[in-house]
């Protein structure tokens, strides 16, 4: 039971605003208990499907489940649902205490619990002290973790942030950084499902458990990090993840030339070797001759751009190993490709050397 | 699965209700009036249309009205910009009820305003006496009519560029500097293609509203046909004659200039925000 | 403001422009008709706001203004919440409607609803049947009082709602909130000070208008004589006394207007920087 118990279910949901689709065929399942992210660029439809699961956008067609109970026609306030808005939408004229209560408020619960439980709330997001404060006396960080109380307050099944996206971008990496660990530290001790709205990748494979890759209204992908990582399925996913450069003709390479010639790929860094023509390395064969046109100094790394068959691609380095000069000579070896091929699907290559050595199906 | 489209629901409340009270009130106190408007009009025959607002004497209160009007609105933009410059750009005592004056001719009833004007400018009057030793007269003048659409119109060039005026970074003021510019050159250049827009709706709103003032012109205007008399002082006395031909004739004329000098504001208006936004 | 080093003669110069233009042409006005309806003394002041038909034109007013008052507060709310807070087909229209009283000469307001309610508009035979009196009568006075002062209310509140946006409101519904509650808790807190200057700019206005009045109220003295309209009949009776005794009335009111809306705006100010 406890395998496929699905508390969200998207079935075939669309959206429209005027004259864009927002959301194409959406479908997902979401465990419950699980803290899931949306990923996808801007204008991906990330927001549309957080709010329409929210009940502040309404689906043209499919059916939205939480819980097993078909929520379309349920209004916003009665899916049992916390929002944690983008800009917070903290209440300007109510002090903090007032913010936090005013959901258990609405939901007429008695005043001595109401009491209870915001202090409950204010010592868990760590606000003791700051009851009688005005939102705007707060920093930014304190502002999020009101938010956060006031969503959890009425004790809600579903929680859906929005704060994540692109607002905190501006924001310096550290303090994102430090909102990150501390959300992924709070839904851990509250358990409770959550689905949080992010472009970041890095985000989102940090804190999810698992992620679902949103692109022009449709989902790209679903699953867990690592799976996403290293598995992606569609040449989007490929192209999103990690830091990637895409290849046309991948059959011009060494190592890859078995492919049909119009077949294009993306390939990462940490599936590129970079050395000197003097070090020694194992697959002289598959190795090609590139020109280094960039080092960047990353501080535990180095990254280098190689040009080879006109195209420019990024390797690493290790601080450690011998430095390489812009302008030499390399040997560059691509262990691994992730070919587009037909409906954008991604198949993942590994060199043929590697391949032969030992026939294992990854 | 087969759900239709699902009704459209809200989720902040008091769609129905908000919508209903503005629509009905809306249509109770502008459309149905203005519809009766357009009914009585398509009664009129061409002919006795053109006729009535071809009349010598209607033509020269057209003539009158926007004559005085855009006199009336030019001043305005020249003095609603000092007054919005020194409102923005200077400190000094007194400055808080400046800005607090400036609203008056929102507040005070243009009948007050319009009396008062006619017996300060009367060849006898405080400051018509000063005036009449140069033998200008100004009550009983176009000017006086003018007098009263420049006090009439004043806030409206004042507000709307103060807002923008206090907008403008001074870094754009400093860019200029630091490029060469003198201060003439900055303000030509800088900071008056700023402002323009703001300045052109000020103007175009207290020359429309100008077009329309009746309650503090009559009293200045002496209403003499042919030298002062302005066009709704023409609809007022059609209507005390109950020829309700005439005026929604010369009504009509009236109203087509209002939406025309508006709609030429709104497209200079557009304009301009498509240069700022980048869109050409 | 950076106060540039050669700008000191032209700085006074700009303010004394201004200050001369503001004196002649607002201030003075003021000045003159407190002078000249306390010219004879307060005794003859208090005669003239005294007088019987003064009394009736003062309780008119604010009998037509408190009315206006009710109906463009409920209207500039519902207005500028409908226009705020939703998007919807139409809305566009709705918003031009709302400001096109501010585009009407007041006579042509005053035209209008001579047209609608008058003895040639087809409604005439049924108003009459029904007994029902609008032109030349206090309901006409009201209802191109409450036309010329449509937008008001709605106007002011309107921008502090766009401002604010709809996430506050948003996040109330979701939690269950009613229409009531989300009002007068989250969004009222917000527009107070608008709100409050809109009704005071539509009452000064309201109190003032003269064009539309004019034409609608067959100057029945006593009837449906408003202050600016006995004003008119004063002064054209040559009482100058009495028509500036009651104008001193609307300009103190004006005064308190101009006051109010001073400290409305600090406050408003204050509340948005604390």
């Amino acid at each position: 039971m406890a395998e496929n118990q699905s508390y969200v279910e998207l079935r075939g949901v669309n959206k429209t605003f005027q004259d864009y689709q927002a959301s194409k065929d959406i479908h997902f399942r979401i465990e419950k208990g699980k803290l899931v992210a949306l990923l996808g660029p801007s204008g991906s439809g990330k927001t549309t499907i957080l709010r329409m699961i929210a009940g502040l956008e309404t689906a043209d067609s499919g059916e939205i489940l939480i819980d097993g109970r078909v929520v379309n026609d349920i209004p916003a306030n009665k899916r049992g649902v916390g929002f944690v808005f983008q800009n917070y939408a903290l209440f300007r004229y109510k002090t903090v205490y007032d913010n936090i209560a005013f959901g258990l408020r609405v939901n007429k619960w008695e005043k001595s619990k109401i009491r209870a439980r915001v202090q409950e709330m204010i010592e868990l997001v760590g606000l003791t002290g700051l009851e009688k404060r005005y939102p705007n006396q707060l920093s930014g960080g304190q502002r999020q973790r009101v938010a956060f109380a006031r969503a959890l307050a009425p004790n809600p099944e579903l929680l859906l942030l929005d704060v994540l996206d692109e607002p905190f971008a501006a924001i310096d990496a550290k303090v994102r950084q430090e909102l990150r660990s501390w959300l992924r530290e709070m839904i851990n001790k509250v358990g409770i499902t959550s689905i949080f709205v992010t472009h970041d990748q890095d985000e989102a494979i940090e804190v999810a458990d698992d992620i679902i890759i949103t692109n022009h209204g449709r989902v790209e992908q679903i699953g867990n990090p690592v799976d996403i990582y290293r598995k992606p399925e569609t040449t989007f996913v490929a192209e999103f993840m990690g830091h990637p450069t895409r290849v046309e003709h991948i059959s011009r390479f060494k190592g890859f030339t078995g492919l049909a010639p119009e077949l294009h790929a993306v390939i990462r860094p940490e599936n590129v070797s970079i050395t000197r023509k003097n070090e020694k390395i194992r697959y002289v064969i598959s190795a090609e001759d590139g020109v280094v046109e960039r080092v960047l100094f990353r501080g535990k790394e180095a990254e280098i751009w190689v040009r080879i068959h006109d195209i420019l691609i990024q390797g690493t380095r290790k601080i450690e190993e011998a430095p390489i000069e812009e302008g030499e000579h390399v040997n560059i070896f691509i262990y691994r490709a992730y070919v587009s091929g037909e409906d954008e699907k991604i198949q993942i290559v590994e060199n043929e050397v590697i391949a032969a050595e030992n026939p294992v199906v990854i | 699965m087969n759900r239709r489209k699902a009704k459209k629901k809200r989720v902040i409340p008091g769609f129905g209700l908000s919508l209903g009270i503005t629509v009905s009130m809306l249509g109770l106190i502008v459309l149905l009036p203005l519809c009766s408007l357009i009914l009585f009009s398509a009664q009129l025959s061409p002919g006795e249309f053109l006729s009535t607002v071809t009349r010598p004497r209607v033509l020269s209160a057209y003539l009158v009205s926007f004559q005085t009007a855009f006199a009336a609105a030019l001043v305005d933009a020249v003095m609603g910009l000092i007054l919005a410059w020194v409102l923005v750009r200077y400190e000094f005592p007194g400055k808080q009820i400046m800005n607090g004056i400036i609203e008056l001719p929102f507040a005070l009833p243009t009948a007050v305003a319009g009396i008062a004007l006619t017996h300060l400018t009367t060849t006898n009057g405080w400051v018509g006496s000063f005036f009449a030793k140069f033998g200008i007269p100004i009550a009983y003048t176009r000017i006086g009519i003018t007098v009263a659409l420049i006090f009439i119109g004043i806030p409206f060039v004042v507000r709307a560029v103060q807002p923008v005026l206090e907008k403008i970074d001074p870094q754009y003021e400093e860019a200029a500097d630091i490029l060469g510019a003198d201060r003439w050159q900055t303000l030509t250049q800088v900071i008056l293609p700023e402002i323009l827009p703001a300045l052109i709706s000020g103007f175009t709103l207290s020359f429309a509203r100008g077009l329309g003032e009746y309650g503090s012109v009559v009293f200045i205007a002496g209403n003499t046909p042919f030298e002062t008399e302005i066009a709704p002082l023409m609809i007022m006395s059609e209507l005390q004659e109950f020829d309700y031909a005439s005026a929604t004739s010369i009504a009509l004329v009236m109203l087509a200039a209002a939406f025309l000098i508006l709609f030429v504001n709104a497209v200079l208006q557009s304009r301009s925000s498509k240069i700022i936004s980048g869109i050409v | 403001m950076t106060a540039k080093k050669n700008s000191g003669p032209v700085k006074w110069i700009l303010i004394g422009i201004s200050a001369v233009f503001l004196i002649t042409m607002l201030i003075l006005p003021l000045i003159y008709v407190m002078a000249t309806a306390f010219k004879d003394g307060a005794a003859s002041f208090w005669k003239a706001v005294s007088d019987e038909y003064a009394v009736k034109a003062v309780l008119l007013t604010l009998k037509v203004t408190g009315i206006t008052l009710v109906f463009n507060t409920v209207f500039g709310l519902a207005a500028a919440w409908c226009i705020t807070r939703f998007q919807f087909k139409g809305k566009k229209v709705i918003s031009t409607l709302i400001d096109l009283p501010l585009t009407v000469s007041p006579i042509i307001a005053g035209l209008i609803y001579v047209l609608t309610y008058g003895r040639q508009s087809i409604l005439a035979p049924y108003l009459k049947a029904a007994g029902i009196k609008i032109i030349f009568a206090v309901p006409g006075i009201v209802m191109a009082t409450i036309f010329v002062t449509l937008p008001f209310v709605s106007r002011e509140i309107i921008p502090v709602l766009t401002a604010q946006g709809t996430d506050e409101e948003e996040a109330a519904a979701l939690m269950g909130a009613g229409g009531w509650r989300i009002f007068r808790e989250i969004t009222f807190p917000h527009i107070k000070w608008a709100l409050l200057y809109g009704v005071v700019l539509c009452s000064a206005r309201a109190m003032g208008e003269f064009g539309a009045v004019s034409v609608l109220s067959g100057h029945l003295r006593g009837k449906t004589n408003t202050m600016p309209l006995y004003i008119e009949l004063l002064y054209q009776g040559y009482d100058f006394t009495g028509a500036f005794a009651v104008s001193a009335l609307l300009v103190l009111m004006a005064v308190i207007i101009l006051v109010l809306r001073s400290v409305l705006e600090q406050r408003g100010k204050g509340e948005n920087d604390g």
